[in-house]
């Protein structure tokens, strides 16, 4: 101590610490970052430029395109029908309810309305992690949903509802009601032949490859002809099956088969210790498989699941090639009447349906992303 | 059951002897149980809808057997690779049908890979606005749907070009309307072939070549100056052949003549909607397997390279590329199959591909729904499994050996 009292007198021995001073500007703040990821070298500065360049060409035709060259009122096809315009939003507008429920009876609109609500609370429930029951929803999902939707929006039978046939099905809820189903029905057909595919006995194995590839390997819309066509000359005489059902057995197969090579992925990241212990502990293959296997496998293939709902809700499209009035058909449609002719309409109603369709899909994909970090998180060490 | 029956012949069961079980526990006889009911289920099932079948189409009076390919056609085909008119054969229109989609499919698979890797490495520039167009253009080209994309520039966009008479004349001799694009044609003179023999056998010549000098590098170190070589040959020897034989290139060009362009090479606007939509469509898929490929290669792999001393296009092509292929060849060989039977949508938009010819108008014409419809997935089917051979064979050539 009598040391430090010594060296007291050192006037070049710091006693406080040095104030901290802010960092030189060339290294932060909005020109430093400016420097370091968009001008570091005379290559990236002209791929800024060009990037630019690109953005305002691209931005300034789409703003002049829907907004301020685009018609904003009118009856018909004909206001429309100015030099120079651009996006015709009276057509939207005036097909919006077209769009969305097709010809279905504007005074019956409450039914698909309360039958989409139950999907969406549904759905919710099953997509937010936090809320248990997992179980029960998934199953009424599953198995009573498709049931209450079906007699809620079609009517007849012994609901005492007013009947409405397939045939004025349409719009944004038709193509609603070909994902969810094509994604419901094909689950469970999935599931089976990701285990038939994984099954030791060669006859069922054979039996679900063979069923699997031919299906993967062909595009849909085969498919769907193949559905509309050769369906009713397999069936019995009489059998009377309308449009709608038919592209859903096709759908419903396609994706069965893309479903299986979703779960079977799942299947193989379960160790083989899982089903070994469970055959340890005297379960049956059904018993282990439900408890055990399953369970695990499932909760992997979230993702996947969701991503081919995505490709699923897409391809939902091609049903309009076969003489459904999806939303894309109803846009096709529209655009054709000779009401509303003009020569941007088709484009207005494209873009429209495309913005529609991309705010599911990225919805959607945005979803499976948060599933999949989720996910990761319990299997890294 | 085992242990009473050992008992009671008086013998102790021995511990490698398999227990005896009773037929409904046996695991084996279940198995076989359990294949026999799958194969009656499957065989009975085939015969009801065959029956059913059968019965249908006779009383439809719907003919059966693949006679009817050799059949006339009688009907045209805008767009046809091959000599084809009204008085052709089913046969032929097939072909004609198979010829387009493999048109299609060939040069969407082509740009779609160039704008795909473009795209692809353009999302991880260090640029940041590069990044970013990139992400922007892959999330909205992926998330729409690929018909509404047809549509949209079909009857959106390509219905927006001007008619006959008011062409857009674009640079080199070319016109564009609304009936597609209209560009010079070469005409080759008749000793042509020539020329193309010596292009195939430059072709040959750089692969040996190149196979030479990578052997001496491996044993020697040396560098062969690769690029000058193969320029040289794949210049020098069809300019060489082209003066030899004397033989020339003329030029068809378009020009207005009543009420169309005469001359010239016509592609119709359903070709340019199609490959455009395909293409744009796949190309964000693989930039997004080509970004998951580069990014999947260990950060250590570059560092090794570069404290090996290795410079930095052989650092890309002898450590980060051949790895990042070994990720990406797989889920882009099944994007290339994706956008063929992609490119079956064309019915929708008229362009005459094999499902537009042969299950659109052959089915509509002749009535054989099961013969037509089994030759069109026959056809697709096998182009999967072949390519999927493909991937197996390739996925087997470049797998990690790991001791």
């Amino acid at each position: 101590m009598t040391d430090t009292t010594n060296h007291n007198d050192f006037s070049f021995v710091r006693t406080e610490m040095a104030q901290d001073q802010p960092a030189p500007v060339n290294t932060h703040g909005p020109i430093a970052w400016l420097r370091a990821n968009l001008f570091n070298s005379v290559g990236n500065t002209i791929l800024t430029l060009i990037s630019l360049y690109v953005i305002w060409i691209a931005a300034s035709g789409i703003w002049s395109f829907t907004v301020t060259h685009a018609i904003w009122e009118g009856t018909e096809g004909a206001d429309c029908r100015v030099e120079g315009a651009g996006a015709c939003w009276p057509y939207i507008q005036n097909r919006l309810l077209f769009f969305i429920y097709g010809f279905y009876p504007a005074e019956l609109y409450w039914r698909p309305n309360l039958a989409m609500g139950i999907g969406a609370l549904l759905l919710f429930l099953l997509a937010t992690p936090r809320i248990p029951g997992k179980l029960i929803v998934g199953c009424l999902f599953l198995f009573v949903y498709p049931f209450v939707t079906f007699l809620l929006i079609h009517g007849g039978y012994f609901t005492g509802l007013e009947e409405v046939p397939t045939e004025l099905w349409g719009g944004l809820m038709l193509t609603l009601i070909v994902a969810v189903t094509g994604i419901v029905a094909s689950f469970p057909i999935g599931v089976v032949l990701a285990l038939g595919r994984r099954s030791r006995m060669p006859l069922v194995r054979s039996v679900c490859v063979v069923f699997i590839e031919l299906w993967r390997g062909v595009p849909l819309i085969t498919v769907l002809f193949m559905a509309s066509v050769m369906l009713p000359l397999f069936l019995p005489e009489g059998t009377n099956f309308d449009k709608l059902m038919r592209a859903l057995v096709g759908v419903t197969l396609f994706t069965a088969a893309y479903t299986a090579e979703v779960v079977r992925g799942g299947l193989q990241a379960i160790p083989k210790g899982q089903s070994e212990a469970a055959a340890a502990l005297g379960l049956n293959y059904v018993q282990a498989n439900a408890f055990i296997i399953l369970p695990q496998a499932l909760k992997l293939v979230i993702p996947g699941i969701v991503n081919n709902s995505i490709s699923l809700f897409k391809d939902t499209t091609l049903v309009s090639i076969v003489g459904l009035v999806d939303l894309l058909g109803a846009v096709k449609a529209g655009t054709t009447t000779s009401t509303w002719s003009a020569p941007t309409i088709p484009v207005t109603g494209y873009l429209f349906a495309a913005a529609v369709f991309w705010v599911f899909t990225f919805a959607m994909s945005r979803y499976s992303q948060y599933m999949e970090r989720r996910l990761d998180t319990g299997h890294r060490n | 059951m085992a242990s009473i029956d050992s008992n009671q012949s008086g013998r102790p069961a021995l511990a490698d002897e398999p227990p005896k079980v009773s037929l409904i526990n046996d695991p084996k006889a279940r198995a076989i149980f359990y294949q026999a009911l799958l194969l009656a289920v499957v065989v009975w099932f085939a015969w009801y809808i065959f029956g059913n079948l059968t019965a249908n189409m006779a009383k439809q009076n719907i003919r059966t057997g693949f006679g009817f390919l050799n059949n006339t056609a009688s009907f045209d085909i805008g767009f046809h690779l091959i000599d084809y008119d009204r008085s052709s054969t089913f046969a032929e229109a097939l072909l004609v049908g198979f010829l387009n989609t493999g048109l299609v499919a060939v040069i969407g698979i082509f740009f779609a890979t160039v704008l795909g890797f473009t795209i692809g490495i353009a999302r991880l520039s260090s640029n940041w606005i590069v990044a970013r167009l990139a992400t922007v253009y892959v999330e909205v080209m992926r998330n729409i749907p690929l018909l509404l994309q047809m549509f949209f520039w079909y009857f959106g966009v390509l219905s927006l070009l001007p008619a006959v008479r008011q062409s857009m004349e674009l640079p080199l001799f070319s016109i564009f309307n609304n009936r597609g694009l209209v560009t010079p044609a070469p005409i080759p003179s008749e000793n042509f072939w020539v020329v193309w023999l010596a292009l195939l056998i430059a072709v040959v010549a750089i692969f040996f070549v190149n196979r030479w000098a990578r052997k001496r590098f491996e044993a020697t170190g040396e560098r062969q100056p690769n690029v000058w070589i193969n320029l040289a040959l794949i210049i020098l020897l069809p300019a060489l052949a082209w003066v030899v034989t004397g033989s020339s290139i003329s030029w068809s060009i378009p020009e207005l003549a009543g009420f169309n362009y005469q001359g010239g090479m016509h592609i119709p606007p359903e070709f340019i909607a199609l490959t455009w939509a395909l293409t744009t469509y796949t190309a964000a898929f693989i930039a997004e397997i080509v970004r998951a490929g580069i990014l999947a290669v260990d950060k250590g792999q570059t560092e090794a390279a570069q404290s090996l001393g290795l410079k930095d296009g052989d650092r890309l092509r002898q450590v980060i590329i051949p790895q990042a292929m070994r990720v990406i060849v797989p889920p882009l060989t099944s994007q290339y199959l994706n956008l063929t039977k992609n490119s079956s949508l064309a019915v929708a938009i008229g362009y005459p591909d094999l499902v537009s010819v042969f299950m659109g108008t052959t089915l509509n014409q002749t009535g054989q729904a099961v013969e037509v419809v089994a030759i069109t997935m026959l056809i697709y089917l096998s182009l999967s499994l072949i390519t999927s051979a493909f991937m197996n064979w390739f996925n087997a050539r470049v797998a990690l050996t790991e001791r």
